[in-house]
């Protein structure tokens, strides 16, 4: 093989990795990025049932309910609305009523949710920052009462 | 020791490191010797006067000063004297003070060891070694200085935070550190040559070395963080795609790249230009995760600061290296002279696939990585980029690499033989489908794709025997000379093929882990038996105790297999007092290679802990084939190649190569 062929072999083949790399990267974007909303957001566009979100707010005082040993129900407020959400699994250590947390799984309803992991803020100071923002845009965050870095911590149900 | 005796050296370290920054250079472009030769003595009096702050900051939280903020803020009188010591890096200024630190011990080894080297590379080489301090010391003095007191002091800290209070803060960091800002020196010879527009093999001889350390650190340190986050964080999982770890895998990934690019240099004269471009990528890689972790831009586990400040100053840092080092490449890549010119199918041409399809992978966990922040800052949306991508686009990528890998090394350079290769290969091949039909016929239950994984993991194992066996001639000669030339086979040859197999043996760890770990969730109480894969457990008794600096509930279980007591497991949930922080320690015990991991959940309202176990089959060969690879790369390092370089350094050039061993 000539000089100029082998370097268009070598050229090609780059180009042929790039292009696949490129192809994957773009078909995997598409498929498997998962959104970010919070209650009132999912109030005011109708969100379709089945969509798989992540949904961060305040767990709603009161609504925490373990119905046996795994399965918990609670709600997650920004002030503007709420969203019930089942889950089954073991909640993180900092899990209580009235802290922020983030839960991702599918809307199986207008307002309802199906969580596979929840994640909550991982130390007193800390807060999502998705749900600082969420709470900012409904008027209940409190700037200074909080700082706003995240540490989340994570549990998921099982696969 | 006083804190503002730490506060001036760092002062007077920036001082010097400008100093290192000009004078060498300056010497380097006039010709002057006198000049050039400053720069050892720069880097050493940057590495003492780093090394003192450090000491005076370790001294200030070993005793307990609290009259310095950091000290108050991240520590406590009753912590345990080891959780003092490793505070100090366990928060924002601290671990820059380390990065600083890791920064002026690789500068301070390339001035004591690198006597081989001509006078104006090293120069140019310090120098730029010099700019990064004179960043980082600036950064540090001006956005975040450690030594900040208080006035008046408080009693008593704020602790720091529990989950970092572990022996494997202690080491992950130090152990990252080595790895990222190992990279520095390679770095640092790429621009030195571009500065100088020449570039030969005896280049990529100096630069191997610093490569395939900082990268083997860099294996130990991501090893490390992800065996760490599987026992302290409670759920078991020992990857997340979490933007953190995705930070040091991009650096590793593109680092992977340049110990091989940088073999096909030395040996054949080629590639130059993209070895070039790969060391000033491995860095910018390393760089960006500093700005991504330090910055506080990302919701994560590790991010323990938020200060925009601070995030203009590194992005200013990141822009400033990067885009200096891209534009002088732009400028000079095309002066340096091509040379080398080799077939498709050669070991060159299965080195070129191997460089491509690693740095594609870097550039799809960079996608996935920076996509939610370049979508979030432009549209205001807010995405999660998880695991399914990054399984998609790394696993798509990776897996031809892994396959292809048994290969590379059987193909000679120049022009190589495919066919041949396949057919030694054979035996390996058909052990490897044996093994796949064998784990298709044990474990119904996992994924389609499981089997033909433990296959290929098999096969990388063997195919790695297979090219030591070849090269010693094992069945084609008497076996007393087989193993007299395996003696004499070049470390390189010997390191490759380890660190080969270590990537088949995490292949296997992964692989049995993701697809045949089982779970059990339960609530139990005191008494009550559940089962975990073949496992019974039994909650035996539940302790309540008192360490130092926190409470603990500790359930003790027993653990049986087809009703034969075989030992206890004891797992338990921590209250830190001082932040009122809970801690998961989950309790693991290890079966051979496999492991049994309990973390303990809420007391449930009927009485009685929701308990979480897994069964983890083979997991811990996830760790130890990336100890294998790591090894690997210590046996490379120690070839007599890199040391023969030149007349003189045997034994300085290993060393050089080892730059903890100066710690």
């Amino acid at each position: 093989m000539t000089r100029k062929g082998r370097r268009l072999v070598l050229i090609s083949s780059a180009l042929g990795v790039l292009a696949i790399a490129a192809g994957l990267v773009l078909f995997a974007l598409n498929d498997t990025i998962v959104f970010f909303r919070s209650p009132s957001e999912i109030a005011q566009e109708h969100t379709a049932p089945g969509t798989r979100l992540r949904v961060g707010g305040l767990v709603k005082d009161g609504s925490v309910v373990k119905s046996d040993n795994v399965h918990v129900r609670f709600a997650i407020t920004d002030g503007g609305a709420d969203v019930e959400v089942a889950y089954v699994g073991i909640l993180p250590d900092l899990f209580r009523e009235g802290q922020g947390v983030i839960v991702e799984g599918r809307l199986t309803g207008p307002m309802s949710f199906t969580a596979d992991s929840v994640l909550a803020k991982h130390d007193e100071k800390y807060m999502p920052r998705e749900v600082v923002d969420a709470l900012k845009k409904q008027g209940v965050w409190q700037e200074g009462a909080n700082g706003n870095p995240v540490k989340a911590t994570q549990g998921s149900a099982a696969p | 020791m006083n804190p503002e005796i730490g506060h001036y050296a760092l002062v007077l370290a920036l001082a010097v490191a400008i100093l290192q920054t000009v004078l060498p250079i300056w010497g380097a472009r006039t010709n002057d010797a006198a000049l050039m030769r400053v720069g050892p003595s720069l880097a050493l009096a940057f590495c003492g006067f780093v090394a003192l702050s450090f000491a005076v900051l370790v001294v200030a939280y070993v005793t307990s000063d609290f009259s310095v903020l950091n000290v108050v803020e991240n520590s406590h009188s009753l912590k345990p004297l080891l959780y003092r010591i490793t505070g100090t890096w366990g928060n924002h200024e601290g671990s820059m003070l380390l990065w600083a630190l890791v920064l002026a011990i690789f500068g301070a080894t390339v001035a004591l060891f690198g006597g081989n080297l001509p006078a104006r590379l090293k120069a140019n080489v310090l120098g730029v070694q010099g700019s990064i301090g004179v960043a980082f010391i600036a950064f540090l003095l001006l956005t975040s200085n450690p030594f900040t007191r208080v006035i008046p002091a408080p009693a008593e800290g704020n602790d720091l935070n529990p989950v970092l209070q572990d022996i494997g803060l202690a080491i992950h960091p130090p152990l990252l550190y080595l790895g990222y800002v190992g990279f520095s020196v390679t770095f640092a010879f790429a621009v030195a040559a571009l500065i100088d527009g020449r570039i030969d093999a005896a280049w990529a001889r100096w630069v191997r070395p610093w490569a395939l350390g900082a990268w083997a650190f860099l294996t130990l340190g991501i090893a490390m963080g992800s065996y760490w986050a599987y026992y302290e964080l409670g759920w078991g999982g020992w990857w997340f795609w979490d933007p953190v770890e995705n930070a040091s895998l991009m650096p590793w990934l593109a680092g992977t790249a340049l110990i091989h690019s940088a073999v096909v240099m030395e040996k054949r004269d080629a590639l130059k230009v993209w070895t070039v471009l790969l060391a000033i990528l491995a860095f910018s890689l390393s760089l960006l995760g500093t700005f991504l972790v330090r910055s506080g831009v990302l919701t994560s586990v590790h991010a323990f600061a938020t200060d925009p400040t601070r995030g203009v100053f590194i992005l200013g840092i990141l822009v400033f290296f990067i885009g200096g080092s891209l534009t002088l490449f732009a400028a000079r890549a095309g002066n340096l002279r091509q040379g080398g010119i080799f077939a498709p199918i050669s070991r060159e041409g299965a080195l070129v696939l191997n460089n491509l399809l690693l740095t594609a992978a870097a550039a799809a966990v960079f996608v996935g990585t920076l996509y939610p922040l370049a979508l979030e800052a432009t549209t205001g949306a807010k995405i999660t980029v998880g695991p399914p991508y990054f399984n998609l686009t790394v696993g798509a990528l990776m897996l031809p690499v892994v396959f292809a890998m048994p290969f590379g090394p059987l193909l000679a350079w120049k022009r190589g033989d495919l066919p041949g290769a396949a057919q030694r290969l054979m035996l390996a091949f058909l052990i490897g489908l044996a093994a796949a039909g064998a784990a298709a016929y044990a474990e119904s239950g996992g994924p389609a794709l499981a089997p033909i994984g433990i296959g290929l993991g098999a096969f990388v194992i063997l195919g790695a025997i297979i090219d030591i066996a070849e090269r010693s001639g094992l069945g084609r000669v008497p076996a007393a000379t087989a193993f007299a030339r395996f003696r004499g086979l070049p470390r390189a040859a010997l390191g490759a093929a380890l660190a080969h197999a270590g990537i088949g043996i995490c292949l296997l760890g992964i692989v049995a882990e993701t697809s045949w770990n089982s779970e059990t969730i339960v609530g139990a109480k005191v008494g009550d038996s559940f089962a975990v894969g073949r496992y019974e457990l039994t909650l035996a008794r539940l302790e309540p105790r008192t360490g130092p600096n926190y409470r603990e509930l500790a359930g003790v279980f027993d653990i049986r297999r087809g009703g034969a007591s075989v030992g206890t497991i004891e797992s338990s949930k921590r209250l830190f007092t001082a932040r009122n922080m809970p801690t998961t320690e989950a309790g693991i015990r290890t079966f051979g290679l496999s492991q049994l991991y309990v973390s303990l959940g809420d007391e449930l309202p009927g009485g009685g802990l929701a308990i979480r176990a897994y069964w983890k089959p083979l997991v811990t060969l996830i760790w130890i084939g990336a100890v294998i690879m790591a090894l690997g790369g210590a046996l490379s390092l120690s070839d007599r190649r890199l040391r023969v370089g030149a007349p003189k350094p045997a034994r300085k050039a290993v060393a050089a190569a080892r730059p903890v061993a100066a710690e």
